[in-house]
């Protein structure tokens, strides 16, 4: 049985987690977070030049055309450095709605700008409180053309295109759902960043008003797209949060094993080992779940769904339980604003939001 | 990434394994226990015009004799020096015949494999086969009345007497030892020495004189583990297992292997409840179609699937040649928690009757009741939670370990009494 990454895939998590902690330090997504600039564009352009934007993207559309398996193994690291630009939104979602749906013509158009950096997409879902489904959806899309609003948008100010799921028809059924591909510094696009938990990453507003959309897939076939891209963004996602579930295991060990308290290393306290000992199980079981995740994006396997949900449950529940636990192993230092417990306690809790409940 | 869970994705090699060994069991299983082993079980099963013991030496007689028994030992002992990748095929296709084997996984499982490591070559040759083949079963005699966690604490006394060894004192919870041939049992030969330094393993026959095993009535109103007093019983030299004084280290071969049993898949309760969920008629109709119930059963079926795929990165390891480690220490630790969760929520679901444990008249026959009564012994046998949790946070984490009041200083100046 070979139920784990290769070694060429390992190597690639070791050139990764290299790169992201030279370029990416604490102190450049505090950057981000503090609201000195809206994502971090210098490491942007470096995870492009390093290939990591286009690792699942064909080769003839500019990408590495390497695999899914490469692409988890990338996010798992993004997600252990809280790396603050619009990956998941533009690699998980929209590069993915356009991979699996899109035209020969906006492949060509979108997917090279993806891999090389240049293009930032999103994929406009969310219109307030409550999980999506077909029957909620408001804005309306029709002959090229789409109104009404969304928000919490992922990356939505700095977005350059946005996948829109918009209402075609009133039908009640599934079929009702279009998707749209906008481009977003086009007429009829008005956006406004929204505060969020987890300021490392934007959130906004958007607000179009008969803007012009061209459809991506069959028009009646935007709910079954959506779905198969939020069943693959799950795994991805969920390796993003096993990362960080990781990250933070680490972070609470090596503080027990640094602070004393009553002449002793905090680590030594039974109440602190079980406590680290229990997030470390919550991460293993997320871990493998992932791994069966991975398994079945890979594959593409009829389980796809199930696993992607179980690996993002799992991988949330790890990533929520490691994040508020560090925080306590840390004690009162650990709610500063200047220790980093709280980035990921933030990310943590964004994440266990960002497709929906 | 492979992932093995269904035979699609075996090797050439491992599809004819499974070909050979689906065919042997098609043509050898005992066909007329499948109804009865089919139903979900956790923990002891029973049969109810068969004895299960009797049902169990047989089939594992079948198996020993056409070279599928304790798979992974080698030929000489009565192996078949397979793979991890066998014994997991293996086990899926023995199925609910697995069952069988309860009765002998401490004997195989942790006996066994100490026996190979520290007997002598006459002996593992006369008692190992038999061991695999099921015609003797043994027992674990480590736990004593005031050593459970602190198993160093022991105070069984093996005194040398000329080639032989006396040994006086108590063990309890061993499990089998009412229908065990043999045991491998842990004693103190030296209380001057700190807890860990004076011990020494043996292995023993049941019915050496001097030994007397009392069957221990349990929480859930079953006996399957007893009080073993030694009084007076003499075993020659021959029976030791390791060094004089090595006890403590012999002793961790043996709960080394208890993680090998990696295949040997925990019990969470999770595929019972689903079940259970999926018949049980609420007020507002099917208990599975209920939100609340549904969220439950998604926490715990992530739960178990994680157990299940951690087991499978567990066999990567190993059929990458890498040792089965403390990590493994999960699986107990989440199961356990687990199935007494899950049968706590089970009788809720059945408001006032679930206190009702009559087969006949409650839904799924009791199974919650007597899981509920059971789950208990789930989180204390073979480690309880709090020791496993001390495992993965010293040998996982590197944390640093407990402190130990009673380290450094000779056994017989340690306090036997908290007041
Ligand atoms: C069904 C069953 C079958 C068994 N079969 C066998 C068998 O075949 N052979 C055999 O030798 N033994 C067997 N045992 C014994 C088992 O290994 C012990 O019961 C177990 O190790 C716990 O020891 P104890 O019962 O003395 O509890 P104690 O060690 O007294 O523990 C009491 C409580 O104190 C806690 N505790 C103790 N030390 C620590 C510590 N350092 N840190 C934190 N908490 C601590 C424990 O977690 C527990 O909650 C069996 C037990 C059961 C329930």
């Amino acid at each position: 049985m070979n139920f784990d990454f290769s070694d060429d895939q390992k190597q690639l998590r070791d050139e990764a987690r290299r790169f992201l902690a030279e370029h990416c330090p604490p102190k450049a997504i505090r950057a981000v977070l503090e609201g000195q600039q809206p994502y971090d564009r210098a490491l942007w352009k470096g995870l492009a030049e390093m290939g990591f934007l286009g690792v699942a993207i064909p080769e003839r559309f500019g990408g590495a055309g390497a695999g899914y398996l490469e692409l988890c193994v990338i996010a798992e690291e993004m997600g252990r450095a809280l790396a603050p630009v619009p990956f998941a939104s533009t690699i998980y979602l929209a590069a993915e709605a356009i991979m699996l749906a899109g035209s020969d013509a906006q492949k060509a158009k979108w997917l090279p700008a993806i891999a090389s950096g240049a293009a930032i997409g999103t994929l406009a879902l969310f219109e307030g409180a409550g999980n999506p489904a077909h029957k909620t959806i408001k804005v309306s899309g029709s002959q090229g053309a789409i109104s009404g609003t969304k928000a919490p948008v992922a990356d939505g100010a700095i977005a350059d295109f946005a996948i829109v799921a918009a209402r075609t028809a009133s039908t009640g059924r599934e079929s009702d759902i279009g998707l749209f591909l906008v481009d977003l510094s086009g007429d009829g696009v008005q956006r406004r960043t929204l505060t969020n938990i987890d300021q490392s990453h934007n959130q906004a507003e958007i607000i179009f008003d008969r803007c012009k959309a061209e459809p991506l897939g069959a028009a009646s076939e935007g709910w079954s797209i959506l779905t198969r891209v939020l069943d693959r963004a799950a795994v991805l996602t969920a390796f993003e949060q096993l990362g960080g579930s990781d990250r933070a295991l680490e972070m609470g060990r090596d503080y027990a094993l640094d602070r004393i308290a009553f002449g002793r290393q905090i680590g030594s306290f039974q109440a602190v080992k079980h406590l680290l000992a229990d997030m470390y199980v919550s991460a293993t079981l997320a871990r493998s779940n992932c791994y069966y995740g991975a398994w079945a994006l890979s594959t593409n396997a009829a389980e796809l769904p199930e696993a992607a949900a179980t690996a993002r449950i799992s991988a949330t529940q790890a990533f929520q339980h490691c994040a508020k636990n560090n925080i306590q192993v840390h004690g009162g230092m650990g709610f500063t604003w200047e220790f980093d417990c709280h980035l990921y306690y933030r990310r943590a809790n964004a994440l266990a939001l960002s497709l929906g409940r | 990434m492979h992932s093995r869970c269904r035979s699609a994705d075996d090797t050439p090699q491992e599809a004819a394994f499974r070909a050979e060994a689906r065919a042997w069991i098609s043509a050898n299983a005992p066909k007329e226990l499948e109804a009865e082993l089919s139903q979900p079980t956790v923990g002891r099963i029973a049969l109810k015009n068969k004895d299960i013991l009797v049902e169990s030496k047989k089939w594992q007689k079948k198996k020993a004799e056409a070279g599928w028994a304790c798979l992974h030992w080698p030929k000489e002992y009565g192996g078949r020096g397979a793979s991890p990748i066998e014994r997991v095929i293996w086990q899926q296709e023995e199925g609910i015949y697995g069952k069988l084997e309860g009765v002998f996984l401490i004997g195989q499982g942790m006996c066994g494999p100490t026996v190979m490591a520290f007997g002598n070559e006459a002996d593992k040759a006369k008692y190992l086969p038999k061991l695999a083949s099921g015609e003797h079963i043994w027992c674990q005699l480590f736990s004593e009345p005031s050593a459970g966690s602190d198993v160093a604490g022991l105070r069984t006394r093996a005194e040398k007497k000329g080639d032989d060894w006396i040994i006086n004192g108590q063990k309890v919870w061993t499990t089998g030892a009412h229908f065990s041939d043999y045991g491998i049992v842990i004693t103190r030969t030296d209380p001057t020495q700190p807890k860990h330094k004076g011990l020494t393993m043996f292995f023993l026959d049941m019915k050496t004189r001097g030994v007397e095993v009392k069957p221990i009535k349990q929480a859930n109103g079953q006996s399957e583990f007893n009080e073993v007093y030694f009084t007076d019983v003499k075993i020659p030299d021959s029976q030791r297992l390791g060094a004089v004084n090595d006890g403590w280290n012999v002793s961790l071969t043996t709960l080394m292997n208890e993680r090998m049993s990696i295949g040997a898949r925990q019990s969470t309760g999770f595929p019972e409840l689903f079940a259970f969920c999926s018949n049980l008629m609420l007020e507002d109709g099917l208990a599975i179609d209920d939100k609340n119930v549904r969220s439950k059963l998604a926490n715990w079926a992530v739960k178990a699937s994680g157990l299940k795929y951690t087991s499978y990165r567990a066999i990567s390891a190993l059929s990458r040649g890498e040792r089965p480690g403390p990590e493994n220490s999960i699986g107990k630790l989440v199961a356990g928690t687990m199935l007494q969760d899950i049968a706590t929520f089970a009788l809720d679901l059945q408001g006032a009757a679930g206190v009702l444990s009559d087969a006949d008249s409650v839904a799924a026959a009791g199974q919650f009741q007597s899981i509920l009564l059971r789950s208990p012994s789930d989180r204390i046998a073979g480690g309880t939670d709090e020791i496993l949790r001390n495992i993965i946070a010293e040998r996982v984490l590197g944390l640093p370990g407990d402190i130990r009041v009673d380290k450094d200083i000779p056994f017989n100046a340690i306090p036997t009494k908290g007041r």
